[in-house]
């Protein structure tokens, strides 16, 4: 009897077994840390007795500008874990030389790397990027919402499990060690047998969703919900930086959703997609997965863009130059972002003709690029320019990204491809591309909207001896890559012999990334000291750097339903305009009608997490009940007759008048 | 006009609007759809020449029997119309006919497709075999996996059509699914050219 | 003001200081790359070198207008002419649309020719006979046959200078890619899948070579050398190979292919005939071979 239940509980636990907790250990100390953190902050609520308050404020809520927030506390918390696995794989490449074989193992070092390049792409760059244009594009559009709450807090919850399920490989079983890409065949049953790969697949295919459905919600949203009278002419350029990259997520990430599925069906039921015999295509995965993934640097970098471009004339005091230029620019950007994905394979053979295209077509995508550069430079032309952080975050990724665009102009040459393709010149590149383009931008855009979000500014000082040391960590980290791929160095090496003379090298990138960690380490002493200090760096105006568009005509922080009524546009700019003009802003109030808060996007996420972890531990049955408790979950929300509710305009001006008290109590204590 | 009739028509418009940003972004979404399906397209068109010794197209696609499946899915688009022209007359018995109608075509397309999967493995030729079965499993399945979702969404409406009869939001949602059916149909017609047809010519 | 002078001369000095010592330190040491040993790596060197500068025509105003607009557009300088309303200039638009358009029209028509003239697959036209090697990527070394002279070697490939060769590339693991940089660029060696390296050396001498593309968990001691030497050293390599005691029979092509085979110099005074073809066509056809991939 004891036998037949012991067998069905094998049977309901698929390959889960005690022996898939880490005992090495490095990797224990890794599932040691998510296992107390999790624990800490489950601690921590518990006794500030703030169960209710998280459920009710966070957790339920379907104000973006909450959903931004939480968004990009998840993204920083991952930073920190992906900045801990560079941390390990610059400290193995900088000791593993000759006999000594560093302190990983080659197959850990693999599950680093791959874990990294995973991590930073889809939770901690997507993760900022969401969070930012929830936090700001309603505001800057007028608008109150988004046009579709209840997903876009379900999106924000799928990218939470997503990150959950990364997490949880630390734990139980081990992470794939194939590449943040997961190349097959490498990356098939055959080659990788462990659970690695399936994490990578899952926790990639949830979170993947939660964009895909924040894609079509920010569309929607720009092309319906403007205030009357913003044509789209007259929207700000992060409002079009926007759309374009919406767009790309629209059109991009269902090839992620097949591919990865695809890949699952591989691993799961015996299928032949890209396994090497058996009728697979290998080459045809690097195709799916790069015309996804070259849209996806783009989806990145163009919200960055944007944001550019609002800190840059804010700080100038100036109009942006050339704002039609822009606006052209990025549909460039869009549409050609999808003619050079092979530029990622030039070396899979696909010949001269084949390669000669897509290698102009990068050349060419480079243009557009380049114009927003000059017109940035331009805008900052006879400004009054301050030269707060943000300024600065500018400076550093014009710096960093026309070093890594010379390189990546350079790669567009086929035959100079060849030689650096998957060397460390490339790794420098595309970290230049990515944390000098689309990083410096999101840390900047942290700096400038925070007081609108929280009501005080973060300290300046702190803030830029921050930037300085992650700029010139930064340099220090990626030049002597560019260097080492000259020199014969391949990418993802856990070891190498001593006569190649890369080992300085090595040990100098290590010192710039112990700069960088200073960098990280002056920006949580700035939040932890402004916080402190934040009285005295109450932000009581809402404008505090005199600012053009929408979001600073509102007080700080942001109330929930932004906006008593909802701003009438006539020109670009309009705030500055209004400002200029000296027209007197008369607050008027009307109901405002807004979403209930709900808690079945938790369920949903909740759901589709068990999914993922049935699928990865082959507990099927696990998988199956948990997609039907997402249906009956989205049967009972549509039965929900009543998802919002309205307050009175009455009520409206009463929490007006509250705040005004409350300011007047700030400015005594500043 | 007085406040009560100003407040009424606010409300209306606002209702309109409200619809018409759903049904925009549900069209946005079924643009995606369209994406995901044509990626599956692409991935067949590549790999559906890799029989790996074993049967291609021709050897196990029958054409009068996918017929049937195709008249079955066609005939329900077209009720499913009807079902929505009965809406716009609040004919709420009839809508539920149609949807009944509709639903039950659906699920014999469903139960004709399955049983040519059940013939297929049975013969030794499942998705295991080859790169051109495992995209045709893949692809074919893709599009019934819609198909049952349309199904249980139908189901459902069914239900609240019954239960609350045609308010504004029931008629918006089926509006969506309606759609959403059409759209299936559209891709299924794609299917049978490129997948059985081209398939059976050889191609 | 002073202040900030200071700390900007020093900087300075520190970078040019930071800049001798790392060009000291180059010139020391091997940099595959910039020191190429063969036609076509010289080619690709001296399309790298040319992209840079011409990267130049546009990293230079960059920077130099970055640099110049911030320091005299700063708050501080309220000498400095201020036109917050000034949003656009044609002629600049024009400027910076159509030049980096010409260079772009440059690096395209660099791209198109250099892309047939480097084209791995072309054959190097020589009055001397080309040299077949096949090479197939294993977990984890790689192993070059000879088919005109019989034999087989491991990690290890020896060539006769200024004759052209023709790698040919397969896989009978995962997706790898062969790369000896002062020779050519890489190229993927991909099961099931046969590809091309056209290369030739121009002067004797051994060559690094790595595999450049992730392939488990001994990829990263999967490297060879292609060592050119004259005719008569080659013909005497080949000759040594020959007296070897070992046959790449399939048995022990086998035991060559298991992973937990170590990754050393070896030779083969015979190889299975047809090996590389069977190696490449296996993955196309069924087969009841135990190297088949099981998915089950």
């Amino acid at each position: 009897m004891m036998n037949l239940v012991g067998q069905c509980a094998f049977a309901l636990l698929g390959k889960l077994g005690w022996n898939q907790i880490p005992r090495n250990p490095i990797e224990a100390g890794g599932a040691a840390t998510i296992v107390c953190g999790v624990l800490f902050i489950v601690a921590l609520v518990t006794y500030l007795h703030r169960w209710k308050w998280l459920w009710k404020e966070w957790m339920t809520t379907q104000d973006p500008k909450r959903i931004g927030v939480m968004y990009i506390v998840v993204a920083l918390v991952m930073l920190l874990r992906g900045s801990g696995d560079a941390i390990l794989m610059r400290l193995q490449q900088s000791i593993s030389v000759g006999n000594n074989n560093g302190i990983l193992s080659s197959s850990h070092f693999q599950q680093i790397a791959s874990a990294h390049g995973t991590i930073m792409i889809f939770f901690v760059a997507m993760g900022l990027m969401f969070g930012i244009i929830n936090l700001v594009l309603p505001l800057q559009i007028g608008a109150r919402d988004v046009a579709f709450p209840f997903l876009n807090a379900t999106s924000f919850w799928l990218f939470f499990m997503g990150m959950a399920l990364v997490n949880v490989s630390l734990v139980l079983g081990d992470f794939s060690a194939a590449g943040w890409l997961s190349y097959p065949p490498l990356s098939e049953l055959r080659y990788s047998p462990t659970v690695g790969v399936d994490y990578w697949i899952w926790a990639l295919q949830i979170a993947g969703v939660g964009s895909l459905l924040s894609g079509v919600n920010f569309l929607v949203t720009i092309l319906r919900m403007r205030a009357p009278g913003m044509t789209l002419m007259k929207m700000p350029m992060f409002a079009w930086s926007v759309l374009g990259s919406m767009s790309l997520v629209a059109f991009a990430f269902p090839i992620l959703t097949v591919t990865l599925a695809l890949l699952a069906l591989d691993r799961t039921v015996g299928a032949h997609f890209f396994t090497a015999g058996g009728g697979g295509n290998a080459m045809m995965y690097v195709n799916l997965i790069w015309a996804w993934g070259h849209p996806e640097v783009y989806i990145l970098v163009l919200p960055a863009f944007g944001i550019y471009s609002e800190i840059v004339s804010t700080y100038a005091r100036k109009r942006l130059f050339g704002y039609t230029s822009m606006v052209w620019a990025i549909w460039a950007i869009v549409l050609l972002s999808f003619t050079v994905w092979l530029h990622h394979f030039f070396t899979m053979g696909a010949g001269a003709n084949v390669n000669a295209f897509f290698g102009i077509m990068t050349a060419v995508i480079a243009v557009p690029t380049g114009v927003k550069i000059f017109n940035w430079i331009f805008t900052m032309h006879r400004g009054r320019i301050s030269f707060r952080s943000p300024m600065l975050w500018f400076l550093g990724f014009v710096t960093t990204f026309t070093i890594g665009g010379v390189a990546g102009v350079m790669m567009s040459v086929p035959a100079i491809d060849f030689q650096v393709h998957n060397s460390l010149f490339l790794v420098a590149h595309f970290h230049m591309m990515i944390v000098g383009g689309v990083v410096f931008g999101y840390f900047a855009a942290l700096t400038y909207w925070f007081p609108k979000i929280f009501g005080f500014r973060l300290h300046e000082k702190l803030g830029s001896i921050a930037f300085w040391f992650w700029l010139v960590g930064f340099l220090v980290a990626f030049i002597p890559l560019y260097i080492l791929g000259f020199m014969g160095a391949t990418r993802r090496l856990d070891h190498y012999d001593a006569s190649l003379g890369w080992q300085p090298l090595f040990i100098v990138a290590g010192v710039g990334v112990v700069l960088i960690g200073i960098g990280v380490g002056f920006q949580i002493l700035q939040l932890v000291v402004s916080i402190w200090q934040r009285n005295e760096r109450r932000d009581l105006s809402g404008d505090p750097w005199n600012g053009r568009t929408l979001e600073w005509s509102v007080p700080s922080p942001a109330p929930f339903y932004n906006f008593t009524k909802q701003p009438v546009v006539t020109a670009r700019d309009q705030f500055w305009e209004d400002k200029q003009s000296g027209k007197n802003r008369v607050k008027e109030y009307e109901d405002i009608v807004l979403p209930k808060n709900s808690g079945l996007s938790v369920v949903i996420a909740s759901f589709a997490f068990l999914v993922g972890f049935g699928m990865v531990w082959h507990m099927y049955w696990l998988s199956l009940v948990s997609l039907l408790g997402i249906i009956v979950t989205l049967v009972v929300r549509s039965m929900n007759e009543e998802p919002e509710y309205t307050i009175t305009a009455r009520e409206v001006e009463k929490l007006e008048h509250q705040r005004e008290h409350q300011l007047k109590e700030y400015e005594g204590l500043v | 006009m007085s406040s009560a009739t100003e407040t009424a028509a606010l409300e209306l418009r606002r209702e309109h609007e409200a619809t018409e940003k759903t049904v925009f972004g549900f069209w946005v979404y079924l643009m995606t759809d369209c994406v995901l399906f044509a990626s599956l397209f692409a991935v067949y068109a590549v790999i559906h020449g890799n029989t790996y010794g074993g049967p291609s197209g021709k050897d196990i696609f029958k054409l009068p029997y996918v017929l049937i499946e195709t008249f079955a899915l066609l005939a329900s688009s077209f009720t499913c119309g009807l079902a929505m022209l009965s809406m716009q007359r609040h004919a709420k018995k009839q809508v539920l006919f149609w949807l009944g109608v509709t639903f039950l075509l659906g699920v014999s397309f469903l139960c004709l497709e399955l049983n040519e999967f059940h013939h297929l493995v049975a013969d030794g030729n499942s998705w295991r075999q080859s790169g051109f079965l495992s995209s045709y499993f893949t692809l074919v399945g893709t599009h019934g996996l819609h198909i049952t979702f349309g199904l249980i969404w139908m189901a459902i409406m069914a239900g609240y059509v019954w239960k609350r009869g045609l308010t504004d939001t029931v008629r918006k949602r089926l509006m969506l699914l309606s759609l959403f059916w059409h759209f299936l149909d559209v891709i299924w017609i794609f299917i049978f050219t490129i997948v059985y047809l081209y398939g059976s010519l050889g191609l | 003001m002073k202040q900030h002078r200071k700390i900007i001369l020093g900087a300075f000095v520190l970078c040019l200081l930071l800049l001798a010592t790392t060009a000291w330190y180059l010139g020391r040491q091997p940099v595959p790359v910039l020191q190429p040993a063969g036609p076509i790596a010289e080619k690709e060197r001296n399309l790298i070198i040319f992209t840079v500068l011409l990267s130049v025509v546009v990293v230079v105003p960059v920077f130099s207008l970055l640099g110049y607009f911030a320091w005299k557009y700063r708050e501080s300088n309220t000498r400095a002419a201020y036109s917050p309303d000034l949003d656009g200039n044609t002629l600049a638009e024009t400027v910076w649309w159509l030049v980096p358009t010409a260079i772009i029209v440059v690096i395209s028509v660099v791209t198109w020719r250099s892309s047939y003239a480097l084209d791995p697959f072309k054959p190097l036209s020589s009055s001397k006979p080309t040299l077949h090697v096949q090479v197939v990527a294993l977990d984890w070394k790689w192993l070059f046959i000879y088919p005109a002279q019989g034999i087989a070697s491991v990690n290890e490939s020896a060539i006769p200078v200024n004759t052209p060769v023709d790698y040919e590339l397969t896989s009978d693991t995962v997706m790898t890619s062969f790369w000896a940089p002062q020779l050519a660029g890489q190229m993927y060696a991909m099961p099931g899948m046969s590809t091309q390296q056209n290369l030739m050396a121009s002067r004797t001498g051994s060559f690094a070579g790595w595999a450049a593309n992730i392939s488990g968990a001994g990829f990263a001691g999967m490297t060879f050398t292609v060592k050119s030497m004259s005719d008569s050293d080659f013909n005497n390599w080949v000759a040594s190979a020959r007296h070897t005691n070992r046959k790449l029979t399939t048995t022990q092509y086998a035991q060559l292919a298991n992973p937990n085979t170590p990754n050393q110099i070896a030779y083969y005074s015979w190889v299975q005939p047809q090996l590389y073809n069977t190696t490449v066509l296996k993955y196309m056809t069924p087969s009841t071979t135990k190297n088949m991939e099981s998915n089950t």
